[in-house]
């Protein structure tokens, strides 16, 4: 239960920080957009057993940190809570892949475990990537972007909606879970009886809701779609922000960096 | 269940996108022809409700373990295919983007998975067949845990086979498999359960909600976007497939070779390899950078997994010098992170 208060202050906290005006917040968000799906797919078009070559990637997520203030101890915490399946799957490539690809000094490390780390990296640099942009943007600039980029507007009005109400509907049924919690003695009003009778009840008051939502909305002029009086321009920050990230991106892919640097300080190439 | 980024090759991603986007388009024109726009706000709040209704856990009997709704059937049966799919499309998203819960670009693999199967497939197939025209209790428990056992079968058997497809798992798809379908068989089982317990509530205390349900007409061409979905994913997958694989041969065939069964043991010469080595040596971007390294064998004494890696860590000094340079650039990238901090100090004392 106790996570309950934690994912719904999660949430409110993630839009807290993007609706502060920081440098990152301040870039159109088509171009947040179309430049962390960019990474995203450079990070996973490394081969399976690449870690060092990634490493200089990390740069795009540090610097979205710094340019939209996004503390680390934030970024950290969702990456530690986020989810293990990652995590859990790739677990079974140390077991699995035992041929040494690679030594450190005399001792020979299996190919498993230098995939596994390089899954690790990429779960680490994607969603890290991924939440810093988010905790610059905000859903609302989010789904404006994505309007923009060609996203049906029943879609984002969807997630709009839904963003809004989740709120009202978290404390409802936090509400609703503490009541049962002090009526239950033990275990006793913890089964599926009372629980669907709980989810159903949750369910009546949505669809009122629903109902009531919707006859204020029709009485405000509402017609499917949700008009905002800003309207979105690209800028030539904007655009140096998308060319320069997506060139060093290729840059990066087809150069390493991360070789070449230690080959400069080991000596190895001579 | 939820794909994360770091499992999925850009290929795979990419081609489950297009194919969720496409299904999305399909029921937002099914939407807008359907004149009910009263659903917008009820999709919005169903949606929030989902969520709401994940934070309630029971308590299932004899195991100690809790559960809680999925939703994806749920959805369904109060909302009809359409609106359902951009529903649970529009949580998954919001999921991805606030909780990290499933990754971007995983995106499509996951509205796929949890999404196309329970709207278009179970629903119209098995749901509304199973349950009938005026479903009793019992009808209406035994159609919603066979939907939700099959749709969440399907969804797992889609997670393994796009985790397959992307090689990013050393696990064989038999292992990977057994592995994931029990788990989801009982997921299946609670979901059911669940399922039918709420809408079984729904009945007893305002049938009329049930009634209003505006699926009939839609459920009997549920088949028609899963085709066009599936159709989609293949061309996508075949048209990148033979676009990356004269650069990049290291997703697609890499998982293939793999799942033909040689894990561990040193991998024959064939001629998929020796293709694959030959393809890596013509187009290697920046040959000349390997030249110069004292020690490096010639292609035939490297290991296959190594030679198909052409910027791998062929040998102990090369590998020493990988790691130094992995943690150099990483230094460099926080240093040009540094020089971009806004300047706080300023900030600081303007508040």
């Amino acid at each position: 239960m106790a996570n309950i208060h934690v994912k719904a202050a999660e949430i409110g906290w993630l839009e807290r920080l993007a609706s502060r005006d920081t440098p990152l917040g301040r870039v159109d968000p088509r171009v947040k957009l179309i430049t962390t799906l960019a990474f995203i797919v450079t990070v996973l078009s490394y081969g399976k057993y690449q870690i060092a070559a990634l490493l200089p990637l990390a740069v795009y997520p540090l610097v979205l940190m710094v340019m939209g203030d996004v503390p680390a101890r934030f970024l950290i915490r969702k990456l530690l809570i986020a989810s293990p399946f990652a995590i859990f799957v790739g677990l079974f490539n140390p077991l699995l892949d035992r041929q040494p690809v690679l030594t450190l000094g005399s001792y020979p490390i299996a190919g498993g475990w230098v995939s596994y780390a390089a899954i690790l990296l990429r779960f680490v640099l994607t969603v890290s990537a991924a939440l810093a942009m988010m905790a610059g943007t905000g859903i609302y600039n989010i789904c404006r972007g994505m309007e923009r980029l060609g996203v049906p507007s029943v879609f984002t009005v969807q997630v709009l909606l839904l963003y809004r109400y989740l709120f009202v509907l978290m404390d409802e049924g936090l509400r609703m879970v503490r009541a049962r919690a002090l009526r239950s003695a033990g275990n006793r009003g913890m089964g599926l009886r009372v629980y669907g009778a709980m989810l159903g009840s949750l369910l009546l008051r949505t669809l009122d809701r629903a109902q009531r939502v919707h006859v204020a909305m029709c009485c405000r002029g509402f017609d499917g779609h949700v008009r905002t009086i800003q309207s979105l321009r690209l800028r030539g920050g904007d655009v140096v922000f998308l060319v320069g990230w997506l060139g060093l991106f290729v840059m990066l892919r087809l150069v390493d960096v991360a070789g070449l640097l230690g080959a400069l300080l080991t000596g190895a190439g001579r | 269940m939820h794909m994360a980024d770091a499992l999925i090759s850009p290929l795979v991603g990419g081609a489950m996108w297009a194919a969720a986007a496409c299904v999305t388009l399909y029921s937002t024109r099914k939407m807008q022809r359907s004149v009910d726009e009263r659903r917008v706000p009820l999709m919005g709040v169903l949606g929030a409700f989902v969520f709401a209704a994940q934070m309630i856990n029971f308590t299932i009997p004899g195991t100690g373990s809790s559960g809680h709704l999925g939703g994806g059937l749920l959805l369904t049966i109060l909302l009809g295919p359409p609106a359902a799919f951009i529903t649970i499309a529009s949580i998954l998203t919001v999921q991805a983007l606030f909780f990290a819960d499933g990754g971007l670009l995983a995106l499509g693999c996951n509205i796929i998975n949890m999404g196309l199967f329970p709207c278009f497939v179970v629903y119209p197939l098995l749901y509304r067949p199973l349950a009938g025209k005026k479903p009793t209790g019992g009808r209406r428990m035994l159609a919603a845990i066979v939907g939700a056992v099959v749709g969440l079968q399907l969804g797992a058997l889609g997670v393994v086979t796009e985790a397959m497809m992307s090689g990013a798992s050393d696990l064989p798809f038999s292992k990977f498999l057994m592995l994931m379908q029990p788990i989801h068989l009982a997921i299946g089982l609670v979901e059911g359960l669940v399922t039918a317990s709420v809408v079984g509530f729904l009945a007893r205390v305002r049938p009329e909600v049930l009634d209003q349900i505006p699926s009939a007409a839609e459920g009997r061409r549920g088949i028609q976007p899963v085709v066009v979905g599936m159709l989609v994913a293949a061309v996508v997958t075949a048209g990148l497939v033979s676009w990356f694989a004269s650069t990049h041969p290291d997703g697609l065939e890499w998982a293939i070779a793999r799942s033909t069964g040689h894990v561990s043991l040193p991998p024959p010469i064939d001629p998929v390899h020796n293709a694959a080595k030959h393809v890596q040596e013509k187009t290697a971007i920046l040959p000349a950078y390997d030249l110069p390294m004292q020690e490096r064998p010639t292609a035939t004494e490297l290991d296959d997994k190594s030679a198909r890696n052409a910027w791998g860590i062929p040998s102990v000094g090369t590998s020493v010098a990988g790691l130094a340079g992995g943690a150099a650039s990483l230094v460099l990238a926080m240093g040009v992170a540094w020089v971009f901090r806004p300047r706080r100090a300023t900030d600081s004392a303007s508040q």
